[in-house]
């Protein structure tokens, strides 16, 4: 094996049913480097990961591993981690019901004449969160935590055991700016201990921020290997989408028709209590409203305090000048609300289902359970929304599961577009999708709102709100602070009253 | 040629029926009378017509036990109890309180009703138990389960009921110039209006989205918890009917064995039909195969000669066989060593 490598992966091919997902990839990983897996969502990244990890077997194809003689196959993530290789999924994946310790000692836990040593364990976990900056008790279910801690803790745990190659898959999607440093400073830590570090990430900007080298894939092809500083970030997207790109900023132009005065939803003092304290909120007809906020700020607790998911404790709402009560989101749903929420896999995608069934599911319970829809409508609809959104997969009956993040993003979207809803909520439309989907989603988010249609846009990316909306709130610590509008929607006024909470 | 097999293989419902098949074709080996029809009587005889009869219960039970595992991803384990009670309540009423009558105290359908009354409240409390205090499926049905038969003994005062009037033998054994037991029309009724209700109305897709996700299925505005309600009291429902039948065919209250360990069957008969325990997506057909496999299974047994205690140490071998067959390890193991083979052929 050629020096300094730490992992040689050459030849990788893999099929699933009827869809050829890597073909003849090639990927090199050097000691003390971090390399950034690029790539549009179904490119082949995350199963080329899951190759790696022995999630998926690959049909032909050589993996070889530094200090190993002869090439690997890993048969399960188990394997792969006893010969070195970790990983931090996109998805945080955690027992919820277990303790921090726990969750990152199980199946290693330290032991004492037999028997497990909870105080060792707890206090090694609690110095380990210590380095990456985190106090938190460390015997209390992870469920308790926010998704960024999960993240940490997944993290803490990955980096925690003995590695060679350490594959971050998506780990940043949920993380704040600040999370995002502190594990920028733990990948740069690693890499000064030599171990190979894989990234997979949507986040161009963190590429060029941490990263040494770049493969891109393309369709489950290898589309090349480059040295970041020999990639300028247009020609990466000009080779992660196959064609040159249109500058995102264009897309606004898109936009003819501006907001109306007509008010569509209007609150008064509406709050939760723990979630979100009370907030006056005036949504126009055919207006696109922002919530920035850092994460954790009460963006979605409002959003979900709005629609219903959390029932409003005070306050009140008026929809279309009527005051109005959800005791279930059906109720919002007949008012005209829609809601897509941030958390796609818990909340958002029902995976064994088809992705007919995944379309017209929202319609079908507004209409009630003794209305069937026929099934020359549902399968009219679905057609029609997957041509609409441009949705790749097999045809309407395959499960919506084994659709790429992205995809499933697009089936829950048209979903909701079914129900031709008056307004629509949309928590993290695009986290974790690739950078062409994203821009069909934020061209589709102006075309509703130049329809009349008004739309709730929430971001951690300040760029994509800039691009999309009208008019913006900004929450702090579970509150509103500020309303902007268009005249002041620039990167450094929203960046200013986040932090200060003044405009 | 060899897609149409591929095809036949991916039939979701290929494994159940081929292991109905195998163990009917021991059978054909074993004991060939299995399969002799004889008309006795002016009525059918056989025991492949005992098998189809004997099953009824446990058919209209599987039905149930199908739509709360699909629905909650948990079992009821109270149907037989429920079954109990619901026999109970029936010679209750039909015997004015009497511990043997000859003739009904009161009209046969009211005995009926009152007995489905009872059974379906006792599925909605289960109902009530899981879906809105949350409390795990297996605890909320232990409480009647073990409850059932006590409540049962309290209706009939702790005596066998006894109803010897022949009308009210009718649903467990013939109705007179009707050459099939009247249990197996009960039973493909049940299963035909309960296949209708799921696909006529959106109950179906909803019991399915419920279970595979409760969370994003309540924000696309279904009532996740009424569903899981509604399978719970229907499955307490169906577990009266079983009971009527299996108090029809005693012609009698017996609170101690009227479904005794039926529920156990019922489960296995889910699992069997190839439906995943842990909710989500179900097969009613399957787990009515999985129905039939069971009792089939049974009776092969006692046709060969197995005494009632041995039986249950056969039956535990071969639904260890059936249930690795369907496993999902199984089939990858199955389909690599058939892959291997592939060279040679070529």
């Amino acid at each position: 094996m050629e020096e300094n490598v730490v992992l040689s992966m050459r030849g990788i091919t893999m099929t699933f049913p009827g869809v050829r997902a890597l073909e003849d990839v090639d990927f090199t990983l050097r000691k003390g480097e971090v390399h950034a897996l690029m790539g549009e969502n179904g490119a082949g990244k995350s199963t080329l990961i899951k190759v790696l990890t022995g999630v998926h077997e690959k049909d032909s194809g050589v993996i070889r591993l530094d200090g190993i003689d002869h090439p690997i196959e890993n048969k399960s993530p188990e394997e792969a981690q006893r010969m070195g290789i970790s990983t931090v999924y996109q998805e945080v994946n955690l027992c919820p019901n277990l303790s921090i310790a726990e969750n990152i000692y199980i199946g290693r836990e330290p032991q004492r004449h037999g028997f497990i040593d909870w105080k060792k364990m707890n206090v090694m976990a609690s110095s380990l969160l210590e380095q990456f900056g985190i106090t938190a008790d460390v015997t209390v279910p992870v469920g308790h935590y926010s998704i960024a801690l999960q993240q940490m803790v997944a993290i803490a745990r990955a980096v925690d055991m003995q590695c060679k190659v350490l594959i971050f898959d998506e780990p940043t999607s949920s993380l704040d700016e600040d999370e995002v440093e502190k594990l920028f400073t733990v990948m740069r830590a690693l890499k000064g201990q030599g171990v190979g570090i894989v990234f997979v990430t949507h986040f161009l900007e963190q590429v060029y921020e941490v990263c040494d080298r770049i493969t891109v894939l393309r369709n489950g092809k290898l589309v090349g290997e480059f040295a970041v500083q020999e990639l300028p970030r247009w020609q990466l997207v000009a080779k992660m989408m196959g064609k040159d790109f249109d500058d995102l900023a264009a897309i606004k132009s898109l936009r003819t028709n501006s907001p109306s005065d007509e008010t569509v939803i209007k609150t008064n003092g509406l709050g939760h209590q723990g979630t979100i304290k009370p907030f006056d909120l005036n949504v126009k007809k055919g207006e696109v409203i922002g919530l920035a906020g850092l994460l954790g700020s009460g963006r979605s607790e409002l959003a979900r305090c709005l629609y219903g998911v959390d029932k409003p404790d005070k306050g009140s709402i008026q929809v279309g000048g009527k005051d109005f009560s959800a005791s279930h989101p059906l109720d919002s749903m007949e008012a005209g609300m829609a809601y897509l929420p941030e958390d796609r896999k818990k909340e958002g995608v029902i995976g064994d289902l088809s992705v007919k069934d995944n379309i017209i599911i929202a319609l079908q319970a507004k209409k009630g359970a003794f209305h069937l829809l026929s099934k020359k409508d549902q399968e009219k609809f679905a057609d029609a929304y997957i041509e609409l959104l441009q949705i790749k997969t097999r045809d309407r009956d395959t499960p919506v599961k084994s659709l790429s993040g992205g995809n499933q993003q697009k089936v829950i979207i048209g979903r909701w577009l079914l129900t031709q809803p008056d307004f629509i909520i949309l928590d993290e439309p695009t986290r974790g999708i690739d950078v062409g989907t994203k821009t069909e989603i934020q061209k589709l988010v102006l075309q509703l709102a130049d329809k009349g249609t008004s739309v709730m846009f929430i971001s951690s990316e300040i760029d994509e709100m800039l691009r999309t909306c009208d008019h913006m709130a900004v929450m702090k610590d579970g509150q509103k602070i500020a309303e902007l509008d268009a005249a002041e929607l620039d990167q450094k006024t929203i960046m200013s009253t986040i932090a200060g909470g003044g405009k | 040629m060899k897609n149409e097999w591929k095809k036949i293989t991916r039939f979701r419902l290929f494994l159940p029926i081929m292991c109905l098949i195998l163990v009917l074709l021991v059978n054909v080996i074993k004991t060939p009378s299995f399969f002799f029809l004889s008309v006795r009587n002016g009525v059918l005889y056989g025991y492949i017509i005992d098998v189809i009869n004997r099953a009824s219960e446990l058919v209209v039970l599987a039905v149930g036990m199908t739509l709360v595992v699909a629905a909650s991803g948990g079992t009821d384990i109270s149907v037989g109890s429920m079954m109990a009670v619901a026999g109970a309540m029936s010679c209750y009423v039909l015997s004015g309180g009497q511990v043997s009558v000859n003739g009904y105290a009161a009209p046969w359908i009211a005995g009926a009703l009152s007995a489905l009354a009872v059974a379906t409240l006792c599925g909605a409390w289960n109902g009530f138990l899981v879906a809105r205090m949350r409390i795990q499926p297996m605890v909320a049905t232990l409480i009647l389960f073990t409850a059932g038969r006590g409540i049962a003994q309290l209706v009939t005062r702790g005596q066998i009921t006894y109803i010897r009037v022949d009308s009210y033998k009718y649903l467990g054994n013939f109705i007179p110039h009707v050459p099939l037991p009247t249990s197996i029309f009960v039973a493909i009724l049940v299963v035909v209006l309960t296949n209708l209700l799921l696909r006529k109305t959106s109950l179906g897709l909803y019991i399915q989205a419920v279970g595979i996700n409760k969370d994003a299925s309540r924000l696309v505005g279904i009532k996740a918890n009424k569903i899981i309600f509604f399978t719970y009291a229907f499955c307490g429902f169906l577990a009266g009917i079983a009971g009527l039948i299996a108090s029809s065919r005693i012609y009698s209250a017996d609170a101690n064995n009227i479904g005794l360990n039926m529920e156990l069957d019922a489960i296995l008969a889910v699992a069997l039909g190839g439906n995943d325990l842990a909710g989500g997506k179900f097969n009613i057909t399957g787990s009515v195969i999985g129905a039939y496999t069971i009792q089939a299974l049974t009776t092969t047994l006692y046709a060969m000669g197995v005494t009632a205690d041995q039986v249950p140490v056969y039956k535990a071998i071969v639904v260890v066989i059936i249930v690795t067959l369907q496993s999902e390890e199984f089939k990858k193991w199955f389909a690599k060593a058939m892959a291997q083979k592939k060279p040679v052929e070529a």
